[in-house]
């Protein structure tokens, strides 16, 4: 069933239509074109769907649509400076060589985001820990590591 | 697309309720962790959903003193129970608990509740709730009761719960005495997203020099058809002083009350080994918790 849904989506407030059996993957993807919510394994283990929900990184290929009524999602798309600058997380994977494939890249940003707002600084073994929601078949993670030290290391 | 026929999303808990009594097909969501991956893999079809996710009445935590019982909501996720600083001193083990289960993502959206009714073996919350002695309140439309949790687990997935009738509305949580601490060991072969081989919860309270255990208690995950308690070894414990022979004791005694098997996961040999090793290095932690140490 159709079902009508209000949310705030990288900063719009939008109204539409979801299907109820819908995951938050879907909607965003397919009827808001935000492709870089990644679908990986739709089963919460790669976290190449990651968003921020409230402002804390789930995994929206478990997340079911219309449990979104009325909260704030935010994507890669949406955290771009006022004058189209990079955030600082994607300017640190840039700088870092942290990208390779790219697939996982969106996901991991967004954690990264959600770490530096917490306002706390991370000993590297605890960056480890934060980030083991998120599979990288091409980088071995360090310098990913690396990038996400650059901006809440020690 | 998920094959869910027909979802519910009630407002409050008494709304709740009164759909599970005129939908007893109904299966209750609240994070989704289980349930849609049971959907993803057409375990489940077709299926009619009462959602419970962040039903007001069913979340947080709530704890006034140390003299009164703390009651963890259901609907409480494991990212919230393990940001709490009273779960942190007064139910140590089961705030370690909270930090192991799948990765931080999952964390935000996966409860405790859920985690509690699935009645998975390797539940990593079961443990930890064994030791403290939780009662788990089941409720339907017109009636209560309350369970211990060690009365609540019955086979591999199966629980005293009546599935689709009772609701799980809250855990609670004795008050602990003084001089006592708790600590959890999960094993699993890689360090995140890891479901556990064996997990050990163990839970002591010291006498008032700390060199006698007056209270032991044990429980696993994984080392049996049902996460268990060991309650004969636990007897056998108390009176006796926090020595490494007392460690050594326990890790070899404790393998008469466990039943482990073989899964792709681990050998029975293995879980063995885990279970002599892990009740006695759970037990050290227990003891440092509770301000005392293991003299050699
Ligand atoms: C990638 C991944 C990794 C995981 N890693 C771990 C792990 O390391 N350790 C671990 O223990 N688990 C793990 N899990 C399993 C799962 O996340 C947990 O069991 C979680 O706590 C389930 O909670 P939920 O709210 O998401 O459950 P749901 O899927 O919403 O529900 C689970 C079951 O409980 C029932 N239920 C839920 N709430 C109630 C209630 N209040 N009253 C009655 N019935 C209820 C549902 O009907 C369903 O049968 C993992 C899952 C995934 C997808
Ligand atoms: S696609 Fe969601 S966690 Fe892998
Ligand atoms: S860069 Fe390819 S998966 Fe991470």
């Amino acid at each position: 069933m159709i079902k009508v849904i209000h949310m705030k989506v990288n900063g719009k407030q939008v109204e539409l239509g979801v299907d109820d059996r819908e995951c938050l993957t879907d909607t965003l993807r397919n009827r808001l074109g935000l492709t870089s919510v990644k679908k990986g394994c739709e089963a919460g283990e790669c976290g190449a769907c990651t968003v921020l929900i409230d402002g804390k990184a789930t995994n929206s290929c478990i997340y079911l649509s219309m449990w979104a009524e009325g909260r704030e999602i935010v994507t890669v798309e949406g955290i771009k400076g006022e004058n189209e600058n990079l955030h600082p997380v994607q300017q640190a994977f840039v700088d870092e060589a942290a990208i390779q494939c790219g697939f996982c890249t969106p996901g991991l940003i967004l954690t990264a985001v959600e770490i530096v707002g917490s306002g706390k600084k991370y000993t590297r073994d605890e960056l480890r820990k934060l980030i083991s929601g998120h599979l990288c078949r091409c980088t071995g993670y360090e310098n990913i590591l690396n990038a996400v030290e650059k901006v809440a290391g020690l | 697309m998920y094959d869910i026929k027909e979802i519910y999303q009630p407002s409050n808990l008494s709304e709740t309720l009164n759909l599970m009594a005129s939908n007893q097909d109904g299966i209750v969501i609240s994070g989704g962790t289980d349930v849609l991956i049971r959907l993803r893999e057409r375990k489940l079809k077709e299926c009619k959903l009462i959602s419970i996710h962040k039903l007001k009445e069913l979340q947080g935590i709530s704890y006034k003193d140390s003299l009164n019982d703390m009651i963890i909501y259901p609907g409480t996720c494991f990212e919230e129970i393990h940001s709490n600083t009273m779960v942190e001193k007064n139910c140590h083990c089961l705030w370690q608990a909270a930090n192991e289960v799948g990765s931080p993502q999952i964390r935000t959206v996966a409860t405790i509740g859920g985690n509690v009714c699935n009645g998975a073996v390797s539940a990593d919350s079961a443990p930890s709730l064994l030791v403290l002695n939780a009662e788990l309140e089941l409720t339907m439309a017109h009636s209560k009761r309350s369970v211990p949790i060690r009365e609540f687990f019955t086979g591999p997935g199966k629980t005293v719960l009546e599935k689709g009738k009772e609701l799980l509305t809250a855990i609670k949580i004795p008050a602990v005495p003084e001089g006592s601490g708790s600590y959890y060991i999960k094993f699993g072969a890689r360090n995140a997203l890891e479901i556990s081989t064996l997990g050990c919860a163990v839970f002591v309270t010291l006498n008032e020099s700390k060199d006698v255990f007056e209270d032991f208690r044990i429980a696993f995950g994984v080392a049996a058809p049902t996460p268990i308690r060991c309650t004969q070894i636990e007897e056998r414990v108390k009176g006796l002083p926090l020595t490494r022979e007392t460690l050594k004791f326990i890790g070899n005694e404790v393998l008469k009350e466990v039943n482990p098997r073989d899964s792709w996961r681990a050998s029975k040999q293995l879980r063995i080994q885990l279970i002599r090793e892990l009740s006695q290095r759970a037990a050290e932690g227990a003891v440092r918790n509770a301000g005392g140490a293991i003299i050699d």
